[in-house]
């Protein structure tokens, strides 16, 4: 299992470097939303429930781009097939493209979240920047696992780019909900708390009861 | 041991049936070809050997595995050549070739033996979008025979193939591999030359099953009518 | 098969739901603070349970449907959907006419079930669609299962993350349903059975006639033999039953 994951990263990492379709288009995106909401909101910088609102809208919205790409080069060229036919446990492709697209993840916000506390961000972003982390992390997990499930089953359909986004987004907002709360108290001026645990506890089981979901439907989306 | 016993394989498409009643019995060893118009069920039946697809209805055994459920023991034993070759345009050939040899376990050395029988040296570090159908076709080729298939799966496999290139891969998928294959061809004269074994498809059903001997080309012909 | 006891079932709808209603209107005693309109509480908050309950069937439905691989699993989670995504609706509008009669305004943030129930709405509205862009049946029926059980696990988180988000910011502006006096309480009841028959005649009503309309096709390709089938359906969202039922049609098939 663990050679079969490994391989089909390789594999994952290769296209990804010699097309980058997804990555640099994710982080962009990213960048440039935050100076449509610049001009859109009129303001120049924002604080607070505003702030969290404005960067994990941001974030959603470029995750669904990169879960929309996730499995494209695989349902055109033949990928699936290829998969399918080899001796392996399934459940290393729902691992592979989770790993994935916490990787595209990862690369997104190291780029939005410097480039929002430069453009927007109203408060310093250094004594909050561990609880973000931690927040993010726990994020990520989630939309992850609900990007890969449902790139799974857009792909396949007539309209892959518009389903995609129409899934994904009512599935997520749980995990806005518990970013967006857990992150507001962090981006103020006099930050004292941590996010509450109940937003990580949220955001936890978000991760927790949609991981197994996924590994117990993912292997029904790929057969024929 | 039959490679392939087949009694009243059935496969349906919403309310319409893509394969209706296939029955056949094919020997390790031995070649069959299957003709029949274009949405016959050809490309069906072979999805169905290669577990890509799940029999509805009928008794359907590869290789001593009895479909759909003992399929795992199936996979990695079969080869399948199919329309599309497979493999990752904007990967190499040889980045391709690992990447399937790790997915079933076959060995690396493999790859070089292959990539010299098949005279793609010196092309196999580019990506395959820069080579010429004809050599993704021989790449394709090489990746379904990497992990030496106890049974090959061919979809009209000389489709792209130069004369050269089709003596190239005789030794891998042809008569002289010692395989038991399938083929699909549209060819009823270079068809018939190698099966043993022929089977007509018409609108899923079975125009004809018989041996190769027993058939001549104006039967084969008549079914694209 | 489906049609057996669809008559009975439907009186009984129309003599619970009769009753229901004359207790709303002639037994149930009117509410201080809000007065008649407080009586749409006995339509909201069923269509509401119901709702919710038959999303959580549909996906239910779905795991048999993909454990078993009989497609008429999967025929009666998309009807259960189909018809909660009704009530939903139905329940979206009372609450909203509920609202503007308690709070003056036609949509409120602070009413946590009718928040949750607005996205169990989105996301189950691309249920259809999701059908509908598949063209291959049997995966059409497969990834609708999956998308079901999926939603059908996000409806209880769903409604747990925005009740914990809005729990500190007004008192639930419609009322909680615990502590009803005796009479009311006997009225919701009452109410949430009706409400419940409903649901199961109509779903029933939805199978019969798919049921129904798939005989009459396999018949009339039955009568016209191999080459005078009629066309197949174009594209559709709606699930057909497992397989041909009798001889088969003509082979206009895509492999």
């Amino acid at each position: 299992m663990k050679r079969t994951v490994g391989a089909l990263l390789r594999k994952e990492l290769l296209v990804e470097l010699r097309t980058l379709e997804s990555v640099p288009g994710m982080s962009l995106f990213a960048v440039t939303t935050f100076v449509v909401f610049h001009f859109a909101l009129n303001k120049s910088s924002v604080e607070g429930d505003l702030a969290a609102g404005i960067l994990w809208v941001t974030l959603l919205f470029a995750a669904i781009l990169g879960a929309n790409r996730l499995f494209v080069a695989d349902a055109d060229q033949g990928g699936f097939d290829g998969f399918l036919l080899a001796p392996v446990d399934r459940s290393a492709m729902l691992a592979a493209k989770v790993i994935t697209m916490l990787a595209y993840l990862v690369v997104l916000e190291l780029v939005a979240v410097p480039a929002f506390a430069l453009l927007l961000l109203g408060a310093p972003l250094g004594p909050a920047l561990g609880n973000l982390v931690v927040t993010l992390a726990l994020a990520d997990i989630g939309i992850a696992v609900i990007g890969t499930l449902v790139g799974a089953m857009a792909v396949q359909t007539r309209a892959r780019d518009l389903l995609g986004p129409l899934l994904a987004l009512p599935l997520l907002v749980p995990i806005v909900i518990g970013g967006a709360r857990a992150t507001a108290p962090l981006l103020v001026a006099t930050h004292s708390s941590g996010p509450a645990a109940r937003w990580l506890l949220t955001l936890g089981l978000y991760d927790l009861v949609f991981g197994l979901i996924a590994y117990a439907l993912f292997d029904f989306l790929l057969e024929d | 041991m039959a490679a392939l016993q087949l009694e009243g394989l059935a496969r349906h498409y919403g309310e319409r049936e893509a394969l209706r009643d296939v029955s056949l019995t094919l020997e390790e060893g031995r070649t069959l070809v299957v003709f029949g118009p274009n949405g016959a069920g050809k490309t069906t039946l072979l999805r169905v050997l290669c577990t890509l697809l799940r029999p509805h209805a009928g008794r359907v055994e590869v290789l001593g595995a009895s479909l759909p459920d003992e399929a795992w023991r199936v996979r990695g034993r079969v080869g399948l050549l199919a329309h599309e070759p497979l493999l990752y345009r904007e990967l190499t050939a040889r980045e391709n070739l690992r990447y399937h040899a790790s997915l079933h376990g076959a060995r690396e050395e493999r790859i070089d033996e292959l990539l010299e029988l098949l005279a793609l040296r010196g092309r196999e570090d580019e990506p395959l979008r820069t080579l010429s159908r004809g050599m993704v076709q021989r790449v394709a080729v090489a990746r379904a025979v990497l992990h030496e298939p106890d049974l090959l799966l061919l979809d009209e496999p000389h489709s792209n193939l130069d004369p050269a290139a089709i003596e190239l891969v005789a030794p891998l998928i042809g008569a002289g591999s010692g395989r038991t294959r399938v083929i699909c061809s549209h060819d009823p004269a270079g068809g018939l030359a190698q099966a043993d074994l022929v089977l007509g498809l018409r609108a899923g059903r079975m125009a004809l099953l018989r041996g190769a001997r027993d058939v001549d080309v104006g039967e084969i012909t008549e079914l694209y009518r | 098969m489906y049609g057996r006891g669809l008559r009975s079932l439907s009186i009984l709808t129309v003599a619970a739901m009769a009753l229901a209603l004359s207790l709303v209107f002639f037994y149930a005693p009117l509410e201080a603070e809000q007065g008649f309109l407080q009586k749409i509480f006995y339509l909201h908050v069923p269509l509401a349970i119901i709702a919710l309950c038959g999303f959580v069937l549909g996906g239910l439905l779905a795991v048999m449907h993909l454990r078993t691989r009989d497609s008429r699993w999967d025929m009666r989670s998309y009807v259960v959907i189909h018809m909660s995504l009704i009530f939903a609706v139905g329940t979206l509008i009372t609450g909203s006419i509920w609202a503007k009669g308690s709070w003056g305004h036609w949509w409120v943030w602070n009413e946590p079930t009718l928040v949750s129930f607005l996205i169990v709405f989105l996301l189950y509205a691309t249920y259809q669609p999701l059908r509908f862009a598949i063209e291959d049946p049997e995966r059409q029926a497969r990834y609708a299962s999956v998308f079901a059980i999926t939603a059908g696990a996000f409806v209880p988180m769903n409604f747990l993350a925005v009740r914990l988000s809005s729990a500190y910011l007004h008192p639930r502006v419609l009322g909680s349903t615990s502590n009803l006096p005796g009479s009311m309480a006997l009225t919701f009841l009452v109410s949430l059975i009706a409400m419940a028959l409903l649901f199961a005649t109509m779903c029933k009503y939805e199978l019969t006639a798919k049921h129904t309309r798939a005989q009459v096709r396999a018949l009339r390709r039955l009568l016209s033999g191999e080459d005078g089938a009629p066309a197949p359906r174009g594209r559709s969202a709606v699930p057909s039953t497992s397989g041909p039922m009798t001889t088969p049609a003509a082979g206009r098939t895509s492999l």
